[in-house]
């Protein structure tokens, strides 16, 4: 009787153990997954599916790199290859382990016509459909691998001085980068000839950011998601139909705080204290 | 330790396939492609890591159709023939920890004083179990985020990085901490793959009657548990955590242990 007691203290001692050690693994497993996926700032292959459910969805085999680095065209002007556009992320590189990223400056993604990388995908973290075409093609200019954003006040185009480098280096010329003539009033004859970026043609190769001459890039590559702004449903463009489809399924949001127990004419009317 | 094949069989198995993979990059071989996670053999046949496939559809995305059946090949495989195969002649990791287990072996370091034994073996399945838990909760594939056994392979086959220092960590837990400490007790792989192949075909037989009991087979065995039938009775080594690596038969002067097919009518 006593042995049997003995045994079952045992077993619940040891239960109750590894029950508790699995939750302190959990909670450290979590903690540390949970930060290591956090690297917004990484640009991914094109057709890539937004980055929370790119990272469930790759699984780290590195086929999209292989198809990248095997390409006859990765050549040299002078004949000598090149480095793959795509890396895989080592230990090291700050970027959610083994998963494919590249770095415009050091080589950006040249925008290959028939897109290696994408088909070989096994899980669909790089999502085809997302870049077929009305003819059902793979096109690589429906590519959104992230938005060229130029900073004016480092860029000499700005400053009067005749550049137009990335202009140059586009791969969709003049219509994903366009150059705006605005007169130079400090010299009274000249030009400024500015780039001007289109964020829904501009498929973020990156091209031009390894083109921008100034010593850190003026023109760099940045992911959607931290490139753009978003109006949201208050604003609507009341000319033009399309936008108005956008926010055919917003919803009305309500605020409650102190101001609107009043009627918004008292409110405004109201003297506010800061 | 004159006998060598299986050891040497194996070494040959795992680095050809790591050539072949670290040809598909270097060399654009269509081989083998790819990583353990999702490989790609003759540029046709897709292959995958059901325990990986498992955590990317805990973590909630739903698969391609590729890596699910190259899963369930993977899967099938190792149900019918290999058992744990994987762990000692496919993964790279296994070079590591059998390194660190002859070194330690070499220095004596397996001595109950300095053999710390305060992880038990079934914490791998706890593991495997959380490591799934665990990405449904994050949102990613939990194990492969810090899995030394991709981090190496995909080092092998794309440039290795501050990776080295998790090869490195392996190698000094599994010398001077737990003896088979990675392998033997943690790894939620290995702990998958002896579920998948628990009722593998292919299995290491006992022979009693030519045992001298030398026990030679014990310690040379990285899962000695499964031995337990030792000079006892003849029958197969049937514990799932066997990964069929072949060295006690290697080690056997006597004759007493061999390859075979499992059968399962005489229990």
């Amino acid at each position: 009787m006593a042995n049997s007691d003995n045994n079952r203290r045992k077993f619940f001692a040891t239960t109750l153990q590894s029950v508790g050690l699995t939750a302190l693994g959990g909670l450290l497993w979590s903690g540390y997954s949970d930060e290591v996926k956090a690297s917004p700032l990484v640009l991914r292959p094109p057709g890539a599916l937004p980055e929370e459910d790119f990272l469930k969805a790759c699984i780290k085999c590195g086929l999209c790199a292989e198809a990248c680095v095997n390409r006859d065209s990765n050549k040299n002007q002078d004949g000598s290859s090149r480095p793959s556009t795509l890396q895989m992320a080592k230990g090291g590189d700050h970027r959610m382990i083994g998963t494919p990223f590249f770095i415009p400056t050091e080589v950006p993604c040249y925008m290959c016509d028939d897109v290696p990388c994408v088909p070989v995908c096994p899980s669909g973290a790089l999502d085809m459909p997302s870049l077929l075409n009305e003819k059902k093609e793979l096109d690589i200019n429906k590519a959104t691998m992230g938005l060229a954003v130029v900073h004016k006040e480092s860029c000499i185009a700005f400053w009067g001085i005749q550049c137009d480098a990335c202009y140059r280096a586009c791969p969709l010329l003049d219509e994903a980068i366009t150059l705006e003539y605005q007169k130079n009033e400090r010299t009274g004859k000249h030009a400024f000839l500015l780039p001007i970026v289109h964020d829904n043609i501009c498929t973020g190769c990156g091209l031009c950011e390894q083109a921008c001459v100034t010593e850190k890039p003026a023109i760099f590559v940045l992911p959607n998601e931290i490139a753009k702004g978003r109006a949201g449903d208050h604003y609507v463009k009341g000319w033009d139909e399309k936008d108005q489809n956008r926010v055919q399924n917003a919803k009305e949001i309500k605020t409650k705080n102190e101001r609107s127990q009043k009627e918004a004419s008292d409110y405004l009317n109201m003297e506010v204290e800061y | 330790m004159k006998n060598i094949k299986y050891l040497l069989l194996r070494r040959v198995t795992q680095v050809t396939l790591l050539f072949l993979y670290f040809g598909a990059n270097a060399f654009g071989w269509h081989m083998l492609e790819g990583t353990f996670g999702a490989s790609r053999l003759f540029g046709l046949i897709p292959l995958a890591d059901p325990y990986t496939a498992v955590q990317v559809l805990a973590s909630g995305f739903v698969l391609g159709a590729d890596v699910l059946l190259g899963a369930l090949i993977i899967t099938v495989f190792y149900m019918v023939v290999g058992g744990r195969a994987f762990c000692s002649w496919v993964c790279p990791i296994n070079m590591v920890t059998d390194l660190a287990n002859w070194l330690r072996r070499r220095l004596k370091l397996d001595k109950d004083e300095v053999n710390y034994r305060f992880i038990k073996r079934r914490a791998r399945y706890w593991i495997m179990v959380l490591g799934i838990v665990v990405s449904a909760i994050v949102g990613v594939a939990a194990f492969e985020v810090l899995s030394p056994i991709t981090i190496m392979q995909r080092g092998i086959v794309f440039g290795f990085g501050a990776g080295v220092s998790v090869i490195i960590a392996i190698f000094l837990f599994d010398l001077f901490g737990v003896k088979n400490g990675w392998c033997g007790h943690l790894c939620p792989l290995g702990a998958a793959y002896s579920v998948i192949g628990s009722k593998s075909i292919v299995r290491v037989e006992h022979n009693h009657t030519n045992c001298t009991n030398c026990m030679d087979c014990k310690v040379v065995c990285p899962e000695n548990q499964v031995l337990h039938m030792i000079n006892k009775s003849s029958i197969s080594v049937t514990d799932a955590e066997c990964t069929n690596c072949g060295r006690c038969v290697d080690v056997c002067n006597d004759d007493a242990l061999g390859f075979s097919i499992r059968s399962f009518t005489n229990k």
